[in-house]
């Protein structure tokens, strides 16, 4: 079947098995390997990425089901070249040890900010509930992203209109 | 590796297209809305549906409207718009509080309500939720549109009365005078299924003396249709005191059948259903004196 979807600005065209699972196709379809396959059953968040305005598991997605939306992925959440806030925050306060869950948790931590730029900490701990970060380093990230949420407004430029990756596709898959 | 099985795939235009889609591919065919609920049990191959038949493009079946005294919601409505609804938390309590408690935030994103009703698993909140309320559900089929109490849709594990050719359109839940409602779960952790969990709704009377109706909902501990009626009966027209929400806690633990398993032991979770009942009947209360 075929389907067109926006990844990170960036319209891709494909035809797919209906049963391929949203995050099989960014990282297999598309070579966006940022996105984590993780525990396969809705549990872990570390294949959030956004499907249009909100983050979702894309382990309980079929790619079929984002035809015609939009995907921010965390190779789309740089703009312009520069890290977004949340990624400061992740690089500022050592967010991540092994860095599987990262991926899923910035974008995760992006939305939070976005709907409520000065979140407490348990608002924090609260929207990444449905995460895990097998290393238990929940207290950096917590502070990653509190230190993103106080520095949001300085660091982040104005939304360009449509995002795209910074990362180029690995060569294998061009 | 989980994946589903081979399957075919339509989209549906609107709700005729899908109705019409569902009386050519008979009960083969599955209703995908959000997927979050029968996606994970496609991956375990529970489910093997021939063909998925996606509505999840339907806006028009994602709506919230209170009209007059009843709260309409679309089968589309997602968790998150449950939660995030003022008109939701100021006359259904019971609602905010169960949302709350279901699943993770980035699952109610995007599972929706009609979805998790469909897959009618034993455990499932809003269900609980809804036969406390004693709402009533709107089911589109090929003769057009029937209506059916809450405590009727259930008819098992994993069953409904919906038909193979018919789709869940819509939840109607009264608003009606000296309400109060609430929601209590007990899970392992967070985001996980109910140990056992119960919700209550009461309607005040007598300047809040007296209980003229209730409305108890146990997910997770074997109540038949997700509801305490032999508690609730007792409570009709008896003082909103201690020992009578005492009382109806020990009676809608009496009647519901919990069963042993990976989550608990059958004793502890019907230690779960009194307490659960008295502790959602005596917030009920207070919020229906309150209002």
């Amino acid at each position: 079947m075929k389907l067109t979807v926006t990844v990170n600005g960036t319209s891709y065209t494909r035809v797919v098995e209906p049963r391929l699972l949203l995050i099989h196709f960014l990282r297999d379809e598309l070579g966006l390997t940022g996105s984590h396959w993780g525990c396969d059953t809705s549990n872990c968040g570390a294949c959030v990425v956004w499907l249009d305005e909100t983050p979702v598991k894309s382990c309980t997605m079929l790619a079929v089901m984002a035809d015609g939306r939009r995907v921010m992925t965390v190779e789309g959440l740089a703009r312009g070249g520069s890290l977004d806030p949340v990624q400061q925050g992740f690089a500022a306060c050592h967010g991540l040890q092994c860095g599987f869950c990262t991926p899923g948790m910035m974008l995760t931590a992006r939305w939070l900010l976005d709907r409520n730029p000065d979140p407490s900490e348990a608002e924090v701990r609260e929207v990444i509930s449905g995460q895990i970060c097998r290393c238990t380093g929940y207290e950096n990230i917590v502070r990653s992203v509190l230190w993103a949420a106080a520095h949001d407004d300085r660091l982040r430029a104005a939304p360009p209109q449509g995002r795209r990756a910074v990362h180029p596709r690995p060569r294998h898959l061009r | 590796m989980q994946v589903p099985a081979q399957v075919e795939y339509e989209k549906a235009a609107s709700v005729e297209h899908a109705l019409s889609l569902l009386a050519r591919y008979g009960p083969e065919a599955k209703v995908l809305a959000g997927g979050h609920s029968l996606i994970p049990m496609m991956k375990l191959r529970l489910a093997q549906p021939e063909v998925l038949i996606d509505i999840s493009g339907l806006s028009g079946l994602s709506y919230l409207t209170l009209a007059g005294n009843v709260l309409r919601i679309g089968t589309l409505t997602r968790h998150a718009q449950l939660l995030d609804s003022e008109v939701v938390g100021e006359h259904f309590a019971i609602l905010h509080d169960a949302e709350r408690v279901i699943a993770d935030p980035i699952v109610r994103n995007w599972g929706t309500v009609g979805g998790s009703l469909c897959q009618a698993d034993p455990s499932e909140d809003l269900s609980a939720a809804f036969a406390a309320m004693k709402g009533t559900m709107v089911i589109h089929g090929p003769d057009g549109r029937r209506e059916v109490s809450a405590r009727e849709f259930h008819t098992g594990p994993y069953e409904t009365v919906v038909g193979p050719a018919e789709l869940l359109i819509e939840i109607r839940l009264p608003i009606r005078p000296g309400g109060g409602s609430a929601y209590r779960k007990v899970a392992r952790r967070a985001g996980d299924w109910p140990v056992g969990a119960a919700g209550a709704a009461v309607w005040l009377a007598a300047g809040g003396r007296r209980i003229a109706d209730a409305g108890i909902g146990l997910a997770a501990v074997g109540a038949a249709h997700f509801a305490a009626a032999e508690a609730e009966d007792f409570l009709r027209g008896r003082p909103a005191d201690e020992p009578t929400l005492a009382r109806a806690g020990e009676i809608a633990a009496e009647h519901c059948r919990p069963v042993t398993d990976q989550r608990g032991p059958a004793d502890y979770k019907r230690h779960l259903a009194r307490e659960l009942t008295i502790r959602v009947l005596r917030a009920a209360v207070s919020r229906g004196l309150a209002s």
